[in-house]
């Protein structure tokens, strides 16, 4: 049973009018096993959790903590974090030419388990994860994330998941720019993962439409920094029908 | 491109007599941005030169009196000129007709002594296939050329790798002519030296000629590395592909790229691309890059040129580092990723390696877990 505990968690971002707050106090736990739904409208900082958890120099934390099963997240370099269990399937992930993604996978899982995989399970292994999320087996000697389609991106966000098996995922925004097909093979993907890992998991989304193939356990509302309500699956069906309107307008300062 | 030049690209001069050109000041275009103080010692002749010589394992490889060379390669710059004069003896590789060589011819250029001049000559038969790959220890001042003539249906890829301590100098003109339906792919990867001038130029002799020049170069600490690529298109339907790729890091670190194509009137139906791309690993070094595109006639199928200095990508690392990587290892996979397009060009594979390995250990990068299978 690990833990992931984020607590009165503040954190700024450098702008040329000086330094922005986008963070304004989260508290959040994540056990185990469990699935957190971060749902909130756009400009409100969901993402910018997202990048702070894993690290992104661009944001400055001010104040508050994360520790991973009573360890200081925050005092990790960003690829210390990844190898102490977390992992953050970006929105938007990055190319990165000339580097090919069999090159990139067997790096990262070297990286990630202290050791270097076997050639044979390892290609075994490779074929077989790719082979789940409906990937071509001429995609691994792709430069990492060049050319991609959003729906390749996307994909291979969730096998790097799938092969690095981390104890937390962090999944930003994965359903945004899917069609219905692509969403299905990658929420499948991620409840494969869930199941057979027993990992926790943060879901970053605007949309409610992800919900319908990965449930939650728990739904937090994200407006303006913080959390400003939390409850049951139910709560996403609430922001379905009626958006965020009413949450935006009780975080506005009287 | 450029607006109503003075006089086309070509160069305006040619000649053996160093005195027909004169003592750069720095105000010519082709000498604006080399140090000349270092360069000084190759433009007048040196009493007591050495002179290049192969040591290489092909019997196509020989070492003969300057007197048996037979290009009619005619130098185009006063150091050129100088070196052509002082050199005592010629590198020959003939590679005869029709032949088609499956193993890289590989040869280590000697230069015998702290300043030497160097003539090499390569010659590939008509209608042969060959590969040759050529190392130069930047660990003398070497000023000279490497003339090249492609026959009419050949097909001859080059590799030259300059490396070494980055105390010496080097200058290399390499003029290459290509034949009829010819193909030549050469590459240069220049690593080592002080300072460094490389000169690749092309010539079509008849039509359906094809040219790739590559070139990837690391400048680091003091280095100044210069590749000043002239190709001129003077035969209709032939073809040039000019990619270059540059890293640099540490802040007195200097590199120059200019790519100049000149597209004649009767060179119709031209293929031509020239791209230039910089890397920079750190703040402080500076890379010049200007591509010259001139033509002459509307009448090619394709014209374009392209340059672009960047920063190393911030993004780029912490995406491999969210995975795990250590950012050293993150930076390695980065720059080898940037160059390995262009050395993968050769179809050199075990050539392509060992290039990758010498770029790591240049930037004090273990070789580990970062192959490029």
């Amino acid at each position: 049973m690990s833990e992931l505990v984020i607590n009165d968690l503040h954190a700024s971002i450098d702008t040329d009018a000086g330094d922005k707050e986008i963070l304004r106090g989260v508290t959040l736990s994540v056990e185990s096993g469990r699935t957190h739904a971060v749902m909130g409208p756009n400009g409100s900082g969901k993402s910018t959790l997202a990048y702070v958890i894993a690290g992104h120099p661009k944001y400055r934390v001010t104040s508050g903590s994360i520790t991973l099963d009573g360890e200081d997240v925050l005092a990790m370099s960003v690829d210390e974090r990844a190898r102490a269990g977390l992992f953050l399937a970006m929105q938007y992930p990055v190319e990165v030419p000339g580097v090919s993604v069999s090159n990139f996978l067997r790096t990262s899982v070297t990286a990630v388990k202290g050791e270097a995989p076997k050639l044979r399970t390892w290609v075994k292994e490779m074929k077989e994860a790719m082979a789940d999320l409906q990937m071509d087996p001429a995609f691994a000697e792709r430069s990492v994330n060049e050319g991609f389609s959003g729906g390749e991106k996307k994909r291979h966000e969730i096998l790097q998941l799938a092969l690095l098996r981390p104890k937390f995922a962090i999944l930003d925004e994965t359903d945004s720019g899917l069609d219905v097909d692509a969403l299905r093979i990658v929420a499948e993907g991620v409840n494969r993962y869930r199941e057979s890992s027993g990992a926790g998991t943060l879901l970053i989304t605007h949309y409610t439409r992800i919900l319908r193939y990965i449930t939650p356990d728990v739904v937090h509302v994200f407006v303006d920094g913080r959390i400003v309500e939390s409850g049951g699956a139910d709560l996403a069906e609430v922001l379905e029908t009626e958006g965020y309107e009413r949450f935006i307008t009780a975080a506005q300062p009287a | 491109m450029t607006i109503a030049p003075p006089h086309d690209l070509a160069p305006r001069i040619a000649s053996f007599d160093a005195d027909s050109f004169g003592m750069p000041t720095g105000r010519e275009l082709e000498w604006r941005f080399a140090p000349l103080e270092v360069m000084r010692p190759f433009f007048e002749p040196i009493d007591g030169a050495g002179t290049v010589t192969a040591v290489s394992t092909s019997e196509l490889v020989v070492n003969s009196a300057i007197a048996t060379a037979s290009s009619t390669w005619v130098p185009t710059d006063r150091t050129a000129a100088v070196a052509r004069a002082g050199a005592r003896s010629a590198v020959t590789v003939n590679v005869p007709r029709d032949a088609n060589l499956v193993d890289p011819i590989v040869i280590r250029l000697d230069a015998g002594a702290e300043f030497a001049y160097q003539h090499v000559e390569i010659n590939a038969g008509a209608f042969s296939t060959a590969k040759i790959v050529i190392e130069a220890h930047t660990g003398a001042d070497v000023s000279g050329a490497i003339v090249v003539n492609v026959a009419d249906g050949a097909d001859l890829t080059l590799l030259i790798v300059v490396d070494g301590p980055k105390t010496h100098r080097l200058i290399a003109h390499i003029p290459a002519t290509i034949g009829r339906d010819a193909r030549f792919t050469a590459c240069t990867v220049t690593l080592g030296g002080r300072a460094v001038r490389l000169l690749p130029s092309v010539h079509y002799a008849g039509p359906g000629g094809r040219a790739e020049l590559l070139g990837v170069f690391l400048a680091e600490g003091e280095q100044y590395l210069e590749q000043r690529i002239f190709v001129e298109h003077e035969q209709p339907h032939c073809s040039s592909n000019v990619i270059y790729k540059g890293a640099l890091s540490g802040a007195h670190a200097h590199t120059v790229w200019i790519g100049d194509v000149l597209v004649r009137r009767e060179a119709i139906g031209t293929e031509t691309y020239e791209m230039n791309r910089n890397l920079l690993l750190s703040d402080g070094p500076r890379a010049d890059s200007v591509p010259n595109l001139e033509l002459e006639t509307g009448d090619v199928v394709s014209a374009g040129h392209a340059s672009a200095t960047g920063r190393f990508d911030d993004e780029q690392l912490f995406y491999l580092q969210s995975r795990g990587i250590p950012a050293d290892l993150a930076r390695q996979l980065v720059v080898r990723g940037f160059f390995a397009d262009v050395v993968g060009r050769l179809g050199l594979p075990e050539w392509r390696d060992d290039v990758m390995q010498r770029i790591s250990a240049r930037l004090g990068m273990a070789d580990e877990g970062a192959s490029d299978d």
